[in-house]
């Protein structure tokens, strides 16, 4: 590993480096969830007004109209929580910026138009129905969507390129030769990290939707509209949920190839070996798994689809040049775990609507559905924390490490402290706007239709 | 103007964009935090004219930063380090306006969300200090160089955060005196022409008086304005203002919305010119600036967005300015004829969508190259294809009548 010799603002000294580090997995944390109603919401949403385009059904109407609320109340707060985001790169880490600014900038300038066309769309869109033609307020969604994929796309090429940097020479603590298009797009993690998370946007939207109306389902309201509302929400997470499995394989193996330090954490592998095993549940400690359950060959055979091959362990680098593996490996537990039962209900659900062409009637399904939208957030929590603490000690792979990153600046714990309260008041206030919003009647003279059947 | 200083007339593009936009929106929020009498009929008028625009609004902040950093990372570092305080605040005060509209969009009460109108005083004077720091010289390279509170806590911050906060209580009351007539409403049409007239004469003292201000703080600064291309600058601005004046006093508001965010650009334009070359001590923006690589791919990603970006701003403002999101606008939900659903090639299209997935998850798994890339998309297709499948319309009815 090559350390930085100097950086573009020179180094400091920050007491409360982890404190930093927190609060930026906070504000991440909260954000995230945000994205994925960004990214997968208005696709459902217009798919739901393209079934009233196409059969007449105002329940279809009136079901994408009140969705399209909440759509831009959960946009309104991702809008905000996105924008602490970009202010914390500034405020915790100026180095990093300051020395890679110009490498990897060009994807948040592009982003940014995502989020213009995502913001002026959004608007249109929901404050349009009954101000236009059907069709044309149909077409004002599209935009919508498609920001969501390029918004995406152009964040997760800077976080491709975080975990696997290139485009650049390093000459006196300053990037030099920059080539920003090849940094960002001709990055091989761009694309396992784009599907897993586009993925993973219609696994959490499509189960916290579901659950909200699993809920209702388990309380005997089995009214046409919420078994709409639950069979379009449900079937998006159920189908998206096992493809995920296949993804995360890939991104697995990617990982492996060229973050193999990375691999050792989430497997906690601590020597080199041929045919190394994979343990399930147990604790790290000195260089082994103790308490787990062994698989022999299992993690050679996943990473490299071979039993025997050779993964590279921790103890290939230094100790100061590993990340904390337990948390990783939890995390990454965690995720596939969840991800696993995710799939296993999704495929429940598929089996029984494709051939009894009902849903299940049993009462632990909808339980189980109902879980499951927390789950898939853990899940999603989880895997970002493969992903970024993963990466320690490094900010930029094997570049330049997280303590040369953070900022000089007094007050971290303060505003470590300030920022808490505040995310606790957004989320108190955003799940008592959703409740609020659930418990508006259906208007039906507004939304239209005989719906409540 | 070499092609480092392109980004340096971008970001002042922005800054006076969200200044003369988002400016407005915080100053809407003013205006529902000091509304008295009548107070819910002022806090709903605000409410209704800036939902549809303050996101868009709100992003050429994220432009500013994005270009910032891009193209002058080592300037962008050194201002976020130093400036911590008045940046945090600002972003704490944007949260609190956007929950304010996402709380109002889920129907609470005007009154309550007037509580996280606070932050419509907050974010713009936090913003306003953090340029006059830049502007004073005030903000030195290096990682949290300069002081934690000095940097934005003296007189020329103040006098800018000030100054921030009554051109934006400012611009909303013309936009919003705008707005009124459009809807009809004689009343709230007084009073945001009560409240456009006396924030205006506000704003111009504030501003006379930040001149004074600057004189003794910031020599420099004092200097760029008061001569050459600052002090052009400068008279613009003061003749933007009084022009909206004594446009709004006529009742001419259309006009007045564009002479108002003139003066604001104007102001903008004045901070730029006075300062150049220079955007922090010492560093020139042409020392700053990244490399030509950056600055080339940068500009042609801003050139590209604003081919997308330009007719979409012009169609939502020409639908917020002609008035078609206003209340008196819905028409008749339109009854839509029902399409005639088609039956049967249900049982060819569900091998089809099978195909797909059986096909795609050994590719992804097994193949390289061209084929893996293939077994990626087969897998994406499938989920789109077996979602359209299982809750067409044809299968949701047929489950329905089952």
């Amino acid at each position: 590993m090559i350390g930085l010799l100097a950086s573009a603002l020179g180094p400091v000294d920050q007491e409360y480096l982890l404190e930093a580090r927190q609060m930026q997995a906070l504000s991440f944390a909260v954000h995230i969830p945000l994205v994925c109603f960004g990214i997968a919401f208005p696709a459902i949403v217009v798919f739901v007004e393209w079934l009233h385009l196409r059969t007449g059904d105002p329940l279809y109407r009136t079901l994408a109209r009140r969705w399209s609320k909440v759509m831009i109340a959960l946009f309104a707060v991702g809008v905000v929580t996105g924008t602490i985001l970009s202010f914390e790169l500034g405020l915790l880490w100026p180095n990093f910026m300051a020395t890679f600014g110009d490498v990897f900038g060009l994807g948040f300038a592009l982003e940014g138009f995502s989020f213009f066309v995502e913001a002026i769309f959004i608007a249109i869109y929901v404050y349009g129905w009954d101000r236009m033609s059907p069709r044309l307020h149909l077409l004002t969604g599209i935009p919508v969507i498609v920001a969501g994929v390029t918004g995406s796309l152009t964040v997760i090429a800077v976080n491709a390129w975080m975990n696997n940097p290139s485009g650049f020479e390093l000459s006196g603590g300053r990037a030099v030769d920059v080539e920003p298009w090849d940094a960002l797009f001709g990055n091989e993690f761009l694309w396992h990290e784009l599907v897993h998370m586009y993925l993973a946007g219609f696994i959490v939207m499509g189960f916290l939707v579901a659950a909200a109306y699993a809920v209702a389902w388990l309380r005997g309201n089995r009214t046409r509209y919420v078994r709409t509302a639950l069979v379009v929400s449900l079937t998006a997470a159920a189908l998206a949920s096992p493809v995920q499995l296949v993804v995360g394989d890939w991104a697995a193996r990617t990982v492996a190839e060229n973050q193999p330090t990375k691999l050792a954490a989430l497997e906690g592998l601590g020597p080199t070996q041929e045919g190394a095993p994979l343990h399930l549940l147990g604790w790290y400690e000195d260089g082994e798994v103790r308490y787990g359950i062994e698989f022999p060959k299992l993690l050679s055979l996943l990473a490299y689809h071979d039993p025997n091959a050779r993964v590279e362990g921790l103890e290939a680098v230094p100790a100061e040049d590993r990340p904390p593996v337990n948390v990783v490996r939890v995390a990454f537990q965690t995720m596939v775990g969840i991800g696993m039962l995710l799939a296993a209900i999704g495929a429940v659900w598929i089996v029984t609507w494709v051939r009894k062409r009902r849903p299940p009637e049993s009462r632990w399904f909808f339980r189980a559905v109902v879980a499951a939208g927390p789950l898939s957030v853990v899940a999603l929590i989880s895997g970002w924390v493969v992903t970024e603490v993963g990466r320690q000690p490094f900010v930029v792979y094997g570049i330049m490490r997280t303590e040369e990153a953070v900022t000089g600046a007094d007050g971290i714990l303060f505003g470590y402290g300030v920022l808490a309260a505040v995310y606790a008041g957004l989320i108190v206030a955003t799940a008592w706007l959703l409740r609020r919003l659930s418990r508006a009647p259906l208007d039906v003279g507004e939304e239209g239709g005989d719906v409540a059947r | 103007m070499s092609l480092a200083e392109v980004p340096a007339v971008l970001i002042l593009l922005g800054v006076a964009a969200y200044l003369a936009l988002a400016g407005a929106d915080f100053g809407a929020g003013f205006w529902d935090l000091t509304a008295r009498a009548g107070a819910d009929r002022v806090r709903e008028h605000t409410h209704r004219a800036l939902a549809p625009v303050w996101e868009a609004n709100h992003v050429w902040l994220i432009f500013v930063l994005v270009v910032c950093w891009t193209a002058y990372p080592e300037a962008f570092g050194s201002i976020f380090s130093t400036l911590a305080a008045p940046l945090l605040l600002a972003a704490i005060g944007i949260v609190l306006r956007g929950a304010s509209y996402a709380a109002r969009s889920a129907g609470e009460s005007p009154t309550a969300s007037a509580v996280f109108s606070l932050s419509s005083i907050v974010t713009p004077f936090a913003l306003g200090a953090a340029i006059g720091a830049i502007a004073s010289r005030r903000v030195p390279t290096g990682n949290a160089a300069g002081g934690l509170f000095s940097s934005w806590l003296n007189p020329t911050s103040i006098a800018i955060g000030t100054l921030a906060v009554a051109t934006s209580a400012y611009l909303a009351a013309v936009y919003l005196a705008g707005d009124a007539r459009r809807i009809g409403s004689p009343e709230l049409l007084r009073a945001f022409r009560a409240r456009a007239l006396g924030a205006g004469v506000a704003a111009g003292i504030l501003a006379l008086a930040g001149i004074a201000v600057v004189a003794a703080d910031a020599e420099r600064l004092f200097e760029g304005l008061t001569q050459g291309a600052g002090l052009a600058a400068v008279i613009v601005s003061a003749l933007g203002g009084v022009a909206t004046l004594l446009l709004v006093a006529r009742g001419r508001y259309g006009p007045a919305r564009f002479s108002a965010a003139l003066a604001v650009a104007a102001m903008v334009a004045g901070w730029g010119l006075a300062q150049a070359p220079e955007l922090l001590p010492g560093l020139t923006i042409e020392e700053a600036a990244a490399g030509d690589a950056t600055l080339v791919a940068l500009l042609i990603g801003v050139a590209a967005g604003s081919v997308i970006l330009v007719p979409s701003l012009a169609l939502l403002f020409g639908l917020v300015l002609r008035g078609r999101f206003d209340a008196a606008a819905a028409a008749a939900a339109p009854t839509q004829r029902p399409a005639a659903a088609s039956a049967g090639r249900g049982r060819g299209r569900a091998v089809a969508v099978a195909g797909l997935i059986v096909l795609g998850v050994p590719l992804t798994l097994l193949a390289d190259g061209v084929l893996f890339a293939l077994g990626v998309v087969l897998m994406l297709a499938f989920v789109a294809a077996a979602f359209a499948l299982l809750v067409s319309p044809e299968a949701l009815d047929q489950r329905d009548s089952g």
